[in-house]
């Protein structure tokens, strides 16, 4: 008969008691735990997304929505800029710029963001082609790893895009033609794995479709009727296709409605730039400045907007961690008082002990092992409940930030909870221990 | 062979105890009779090493229990002393077997689960091996408090008053069964009582006043 199913059947025999400290413990625990790994994992998928770019320009706005409708897919855009404007940043040679990337949103299929760009993207995210090819034409489609998986997307497969960013069968673009699949990417871990990569013009050909017998559209100003739908009832919040001005006869066949470069559209729209610098010297910190000062654009830092971000996530952050320690204070207390009761209770069990044999050091030990006991398996509890939430938030937390997150993740500051979680079972067993050590058998037995 | 010299205890505030000398004899049954209050308990609990003597020593076999480390002591009970209370206490969340298995670990020696049961069966509690004290009757208690103190053998069996709750009837059988348990053993056993019914079973007798 060991110590340990010793402690086991005295902390079972009054299994309520035991329930209550166990639940209250591993409601401490698990939710430090599930901040944690909410933390670090939102954490690690903002800064594996930051892909080495400096700087986003894209139209006046929110500087951290820009980023997180650019970079992170997350929010919706801020506006488009014109080409004309943006061209300085876009052409080759520029001094200080090593490379941008255009990105027209404003479209989804299914919940996934279709995004016009140039194939140099898939540099930015260390993206390889898994299988197909990448894009030569307008509406052809690379699909990223997540995309392709989870929508079951084959080389060769159609779909047609739908405004704006919600799951929304009214808002399909049924008149515009189809976009083909002609590629899917390896699985990055980054964000482009939940994208559907096309040519920059793809946007705009898909929506001037529905505009053909307009001349001069203004998307934003204009009501233009789709089949049977006013454009005006569609969701406009978060996207906006940049199409206004320019129109192409694209209706015949395969024939390439936009054949020139990017850089040839200059009354087009895109919605914003990646930019990565050749270096960071003082031309490069400057030029946000005489973007934001100068033109109609806006350009916004991603590392100093997330850090904002992350502040603004903090504060909660932070009330939920400070009622987490509350509880396990509160449960470390439970353990104490379920400890003392029982052995004042147990009083003379444990005299008896004393007089088949055990030690004090024993009978120290035995009181000691029930405190770690149920800080033990608190803990593990606590880590079921912390990671069957993750479990349970993983889908839904996809569809807010359209990011994957593991439920099977475990940190090393999850071990260092192990630790603390022990240090609690510890002193909350303490006091009872060393008034068992202190106890008179002879008395005790006389009492009894 | 347990004896004792010269044996005394004082509690704080009270008069000193003294204790008549004792001399037992490998296997003998002796009764220690003396009305309350005349320190019975105190004397068994001196017996038991639950007490440390103020003067005197007591010697069980070739050990002087008194010059005894606190932790060696401790391990000499469990291994040579077999100890019954007036009212049998277990330990609550453990079955009978196990309370006997703890008896074993306890002291130091290996669980031997044949041993429990047969030691069981012999008192007729076999069906109660995987009982909780709790479900036991008071006669079925008492019974289970003689399987512990016998389990390991041991060269000592001192009982703390374990008939004078029990009727006439229930009386005999249990002072029957502690002196057949101490025979089957060869343990010295050693009663301490105010009970006068077992003048009759028991021969040798002192009394302490």
């Amino acid at each position: 008969m060991n110590l340990l199913k010793l402690s086991w059947k005295n902390l079972t025999n009054k299994p309520l008691n035991m329930l209550l400290s166990l639940v209250l413990f591993g409601l401490g625990v698990g939710l430090i735990s599930l901040l944690l790994v909410l933390n670090d994992q939102l954490q690690e998928k903002f800064e594996k997304n930051l892909a080495g770019v400096d700087l986003v320009i894209g139209a006046k706005g929110s500087p951290l929505q820009l980023i997180l409708s650019s970079m992170y897919h997350i929010d919706a855009p801020t506006g488009n800029i014109p080409i004309k404007a943006a061209t300085p940043f876009l052409r080759e040679g520029h001094p200080i710029i090593e490379t941008s990337i255009p990105l027209s949103l404003g479209d989804s299929h299914r919940g996934f963001r279709v995004v016009g760009t140039e194939p140099e993207i898939l540099d930015l995210y260390n993206a390889q082609i898994a299988e197909g090819q990448m894009w030569n034409k307008t509406l052809e489609v690379v699909a990223g790893a997540a995309v392709a998986d989870e929508l079951g997307l084959k080389i060769g497969d159609t779909f047609k895009s739908s405004h704006g960013f919600d799951q929304n069968e009214d808002l399909i673009h049924e008149d515009a033609e189809s976009f083909i699949i002609v590629g899917t990417l390896a699985p990055t871990g980054s964000v482009i794995d939940q994208l559907l990569l096309t040519r920059f013009s793809s946007p705009w050909a898909v929506h001037e479709h529905g505009h053909e017998d307009e001349e001069g559209h203004n998307h934003e100003e204009d009501d233009p009727d789709h089949e049977g739908h006013s454009h005006e009832d569609h969701d406009h919040e978060g996207h906006d296709h940049g199409d206004s001005e320019h129109r192409h006869d694209h209706s015949s066949g395969n024939a390439e409605p936009y054949p020139e470069d990017l850089l040839a559209y200059k009354d087009k729209q895109i919605t914003s730039i990646l930019v990565k610098f050749k270096g960071h010297n003082i031309q490069a910190l400057n030029m946000q400045r005489a973007i934001n000062e100068n033109t109609e654009m806006q350009a916004a830092t991603p590392a100093i907007e997330i850090n904002r971000l992350y502040a603004l996530m903090g504060t909660g952050t932070k009330a939920l961690r400070w009622l987490a320690i509350v509880i396990i204070i509160v449960s470390g207390l439970s353990i104490f008082i379920s400890l003392y009761s029982s052995l004042k209770e147990r009083r003379y069990e444990l005299a008896l002990m004393r007089v088949m044999g055990a030690s004090r050091g024993r009978l120290l030990a035995l009181i000691i092992l029930e405190g770690l006991l149920l800080a033990v398996l608190g803990y593990l509890l606590g880590m079921a409940l912390s990671h069957g939430a993750m479990y349970l938030l993983a889908d839904q937390m996809k569809e807010t930030y359209q990011y994957t997150f593991s439920w099977t993740n475990f940190l090393i500051e999850e071990a260092y909870l192990l630790g603390g979680a022990l240090l609690i079972g510890l002193v909350a067993a303490l006091i009872p221990a060393l008034q068992v050590q202190g106890m008179d058998i002879s008395d005790t037995l006389a009492d009894g | 062979m347990l004896k004792t010299e010269n044996l005394g205890y004082a509690y704080a505030g009270s008069p000193p105890l003294r204790f008549p000398n004792i001399e037992c004899a490998k296997g003998e049954h002796w009764l220690v009779l003396g009305e309350s209050g005349s320190g019975k308990t105190t004397l068994l609990h001196l017996l038991g090493g639950l007490l440390s003597p103020k003067e005197g020593r007591i010697v069980l076999g070739d050990t002087e229990m008194n010059q005894l480390s606190r932790s060696a002591l401790d391990q000499f009970r469990g291994q040579h002393i077999g100890i019954i209370f007036q009212t049998a206490h277990f330990v609550q969340s453990l079955s009978v077997g196990d309370n006997l298995a703890l008896a074993q670990s306890l002291a130091g020696m290996k669980v031997n689960r044949e041993r429990i049961r047969e030691l069981l069966s012999r008192l007729g509690l076999e069906h109660k091996l995987r009982s909780k004290p709790s479900q036991l009757s008071v006669g079925e208690k008492q019974r289970a408090s003689i399987a512990r103190a016998i389990i390991n053998q041991p060269a000592v069996i001192l009982a703390d008053e374990p008939t004078s709750a029990l009727d006439d009837s229930n009386c005999k059988q249990v002072i029957e069964l502690l002196e057949e348990q101490a025979q089957a053993v060869n343990a010295t056993l050693l009663v301490v009582t105010h009970d006068a019914r077992l003048k009759d079973h028991i021969s040798h007798q002192i009394s302490i006043d």
